[in-house]
């Protein structure tokens, strides 16, 4: 009787002493989709300041990056806030050699080859983590890929609400078709994160997810 | 002129391995420069795990791997019933169906998949396709 008595104490002082949950939401997918266009364009469109660097060169994001306390307003008056976490490509093969294809020295191609096996495994470590996820999937290439497969069905068995968002919608090669029909079970939103096509549908789609 | 070694792991080799021992053996056969054919496939966090232990095993010679699983309980014309053995024997007995392709990078350069084929593109052989 007085163990119940204090486990239902317990239960009271925890409900009244626990902290507000940070929903994490995070970016996923493979490399050179697009997550750190589309992480500067919510940071940008809220907060009004980039989150990291882009380029045409793979595995630019090395380290999961996190913008704090990100607040959007859909246009009914919700609001939600979140951690938004941008995370390193998800890839099975680094070549630094590929590197030195842009004009990378050995030495810097090898350390950005390092520190993108190690920013992959950070990537999936932290799947754990996410209270939700928007894969973000360039919708000029080959979507049905294990990779992909692979992060959907990780997130899938974790119960993690997933988005999937067919970027890069401005190029002549976009077909999102072809994403709706490798991961049927998801609602894809086709957007440019460059240019900010859609992305007010994205927004819309974020209401539901979280 | 180039050759490609495959090698078929039977489904019966894979049982009583852990996660780990299972990544092991499929890597350490992948360093050797060959194809692994597995019969069945890996769960989806062991596939997650794959990837990380490849991603620590990358090194000048080991490049990294190309992997695709044919599953034929996600074709889309599988009917229910397929769906659902595939599943009670997945959950239940441990058993996965499909076929699991897993190749080193420095040699197999791409593999394009649906549910129900595969087509593997490779390197350094004959003329490079």
């Amino acid at each position: 009787m007085i163990s119940l008595l204090r486990a239902q104490l317990r239960k009271i002082l925890g409900g009244l002493f626990k902290k507000k949950k940070q929903v994490k939401l995070g970016l996923y997918g493979p490399p050179n989709g697009g997550k750190t266009t589309l992480a500067n364009r919510i940071c940008m469109d809220w907060i009004g300041e980039e989150m990291g660097s882009t380029s045409n060169m793979a595995h630019e994001t090395r380290e999961i990056q996190i913008k704090e306390q990100i607040t959007i307003k859909s246009k009914t008056g919700k609001e939600i806030t979140f951690n938004l976490v941008d995370t390193p490509g998800i890839a099975t093969k680094i070549d630094y050699e590929e590197f030195l294809k842009y004009g990378l020295k050995e030495k810097e191609a090898k350390e950005r080859s390092k520190e993108a096996t190690k920013g992959v495994i950070d990537s999936i470590k932290w799947l754990d983590d996410m209270d939700a996820v928007i894969i973000v999937l360039d919708s000029s290439v080959d979507p049905y890929t294990q990779v992909n497969i692979t992060i959907i069905g990780n997130l899938q068995a974790r119960n993690i609400p997933v988005l999937l968002v067919a970027n890069k919608v401005d190029l002549k090669k976009a077909n999102i078709k072809r994403i709706e029909a490798a991961f049927p079970q998801y609602e894809v939103v086709g957007i440019s994160a460059k240019d900010g096509t859609n992305i007010d549908k994205m927004y819309e789609a974020l209401f539901e997810l979280l | 002129m180039s050759k490609l070694m495959i090698q078929y792991v039977m489904r019966h080799e894979m049982e009583g391995l852990n996660s780990e021992q299972k990544i092991h053996k499929i890597l350490d056969i992948v360093k050797e420069d060959k194809l692994v054919l597995m019969e069945g496939k890996l769960k989806q966090a062991e596939e997650a795990e794959l990837i990380a232990f490849t991603m620590q095993s990358i090194s000048k010679k080991f490049k990294g791997i190309e992997i695709a699983v044919i599953d034929p309980s996600q074709t889309t014309d599988s009917s229910f019933l397929t769906r659902l053995k595939s599943k009670v024997a997945t959950s239940v007995l441990g058993i996965t169906s499909g076929l699991t392709v897993v190749g080193p990078a420095s040699i197999v350069r791409e593999i394009k998949q649906d549910p129900q084929k595969i087509q593997l593109f490779t390197l350094n052989i004959g003329r490079g396709k």
